[in-house]
């Protein structure tokens, strides 16, 4: 059944955010097929009136007391960045030429 | 006398230290010279804190001296896999993305170690986030099997369960998501344990599939997993999955199995779990320990699990859709690596953000995040991820009906013993199926223990026998486990360590 394109691939590492160049996408586009070729068989296994499940052990309304507890200090909080400028992050631009 | 004092599991260690007869210190030494000799050849740990552990061992000396001692383990070393955050320690998750990163934070289960006061040897490789079933996928080169050099310590624990299996650490910490921790633990011939689903905490753990991640214990003996498992386990209010409930007593059910009587109980072989691909070896010995536990009194039976054969394919569009969306925090921003793209003047931070993620990943994290991405994007949703949960559903649904008929479920840990290093890197359908017996249990939350089963005809390596049990009822692994564990190393007359190879560098 499904087959997974190099150009189909090349749009969701965009999605994703991930260069990949030429030679990666040639590797992954044919493993990606296999692989959704495989887990392809699940369809049709389970009725519309099976209820989806998203976690193993369901809990609700998980609340904590409404009390102020410590959190990292900013000088925690900037120990791994990868650029810093005072007390803050530094970051590239945000805006792309055309905005 | 190193040798002596690093072969002692680690209740022994605790007993010894309870009595006088060693020290903390002494417990810790002997494992980083242990570590020095063999890790060479073994490459369980991406980093050693030798200054650190010392330190800790000498404050738990101390405490002992004042009658202070903090826990039943307190001054036994232990691993910690990299996937757990430890402050003043790196984490890499195996990852380049994350090379060099120190936590300013430590997760809730490695608070719970220094709490009880055992020193931390160090963290152990594993596949790059935890992706993969035998550390090949380790941006920093693949863990070696103890039981021959060549081979592979399953995955993504693997660090973990070799650092114990070569008696580098008597303790480790690992996490299971897909059978991370039960899966490199029958193919070194190693105990450890997927704790239910919300018994141990997640806070601080670099999370692969939230919804499947679990901390646990990897060990040499059962009981020393129980030891770990209620000292780590219990309630965190961090972690909105952690189960409010207080642990049942695993020392005491691993304590109770160990004296060899299971009158009384019910066990459900899982019907799905054997034929075409199954190694013999594997079968031989997992038949041999079924029929070990009906002399123990046990009332066997087979159970049908019909939609297991689809739980590979669940997990495998499940875990990819929730791995994409978790891995997109590496963003280049906050911490971790950040590259810049060549030939571009003035990058964007959406430039900077893919070059980063191109460099610091993997090919197997790559194809994850792809494939969940694809799952999650629009027109494939419901067919895939939706349809997904739908399945996960009826395989609890089926978990739910054996549990009906019995108290525990069995299978082999894994298809197959140790295969050789590079032999499945490039075949990721291949790989996968290693995970074929452990995924359920992931799916549905329960808890399940892999115990060695003995060493395979075919090859001589070891292979894992795996009991699950109903959610909450993690006891009911360590009493069947204690049990199978005992009426084994009392046949094989030791345990089944002892005929592992002599490691290059042992003395």
């Amino acid at each position: 059944m499904p087959e997974i394109t190099r150009d189909e691939v090349a749009h969701l590492a965009t999605l994703a955010r991930i260069d990949l160049d030429d030679a990666e996408l040639d590797h992954l586009a044919p493993q990606l097929s296999v692989i959704l070729e495989s887990v392809a068989s699940i369809s049709g296994v389970a009725g519309d009136d099976v209820p989806p499940t998203s976690h193993a052990v369901p809990l609700t309304n998980v609340f904590r007391d409404d009390v102020v507890v410590p959190g990292l200090t900013p000088e925690q909080a900037l120990s791994g960045a990868p650029e810093r400028s005072g007390g803050r992050f530094a970051v590239p631009r945000i805006l792309g030429d055309e905005q | 006398m190193t040798d002596a004092l690093i072969r002692r599991t680690a209740a022994e260690m605790a007993d010894d230290l309870a009595a006088g007869t060693t020290t903390s210190v002494a417990l810790t030494r002997a494992h980083l010279d242990r570590i020095a000799a063999v890790d060479g050849a073994v490459h369980a740990f991406l980093h050693v804190d030798a200054e650190g552990a010392l330190a800790q061992a000498a404050a738990a000396d101390e405490r002992r001296a004042e009658g202070a001692t903090r826990s039943t383990l307190d001054g036994v070393p232990i691993a910690v896999k990299d996937v757990l955050a430890t402050e003043g320690l790196p984490t890499t998750c195996g990852s380049k993305i994350l090379e060099g990163w120190v936590p300013p934070y430590d997760a809730t289960v490695v608070a719970r170690l220094r709490a009880g006061g055992l020193p931390i040897l160090g963290k152990t490789n594993m596949d790059e986030f935890a992706m993969g079933s035998s550390t090949e996928h380790s941006a920093y080169g693949p863990t070696h099997n103890p039981w021959d050099l060549d081979r592979i310590p399953g995955g993504s624990g693997g660090g973990s369960a070799a650092a114990v299996a070569s008696f580098a650490a008597p303790l480790a910490l690992g996490t299971d998501t897909g059978g991370s921790i039960r899966q490199p633990g029958a193919v070194t011939g190693t105990v450890g344990v997927k704790p239910t689903y919300g018994g141990v905490s997640r806070y601080g753990l670099v999370a692969l599939a939230n919804s499947f991640d679990q901390v646990g214990p990897v060990t040499r003996t059962v009981l020393d997993s129980a030891l770990l498992h209620e000292l780590i386990g219990g309630h965190d209010a961090r972690d909105s999955t952690s189960i409010d409930v207080a642990l049942p007593d695993l020392v005491g059910a691993a304590r109770q199995g160990a004296g060899g009587d299971l009158s009384g109980l019910k066990v459900g072989v899982i019907r799905e779990l054997a034929g075409d691909g199954w190694q013999p070896g594997v079968m031989a010995r997992f038949t041999e320990s079924v029929d070990l536990l009906v002399g123990m009194g046990a009332e066997v039976v087979e159970v049908s699990c019909p939609t297991f054969v689809h739980a590979l394919a669940t997990y495998y569009l499940i875990m990819p859709a929730e791995a994409s969306s978790n891995l997109a925090k590496f963003d280049a921003m906050r911490f971790g690596l950040r590259v810049l793209p060549e030939g571009v003047d003035s990058p964007s931070a959406e430039d900077v953000m893919r070059a980063t993620r191109d460099a610091g990943f993997g090919d197997e994290v790559k194809r994850r995040i792809i494939l969940g991405t694809y799952a999650l994007s629009s027109g494939y949703y419901d067919a895939y991820y939706g349809q997904a949960q739908k399945v996960r559903t009826l395989i609890t649904h089926d978990f739910g009906a054996a549990f009906q008929q019995v108290d525990v479920l069995v299978s082999p840990t894994a298809p197959t013993t140790a295969f050789k290093l590079g032999e499945k890197l490039d075949d990721p359908l291949a790989m996968y199926l290693n995970d074929l017996a452990t995924i359920p249990a992931n799916l549905s939350g329960v808890p399940g223990i892999s115990v060695p089963s003995g060493l395979a005809d075919e090859d001589g390596l070891p292979a894992g026998f795996q009991v699950l049990a109903p959610a909450l009822a993690d006891d009911r692994v360590y009493r069947v486990g204690a049990a199978l564990e005992a009426a084994l190393t009392d046949k094989w007359g030791g345990p089944l360590l002892d005929r592992a190879p002599v490691l290059e560098g042992e003395r």
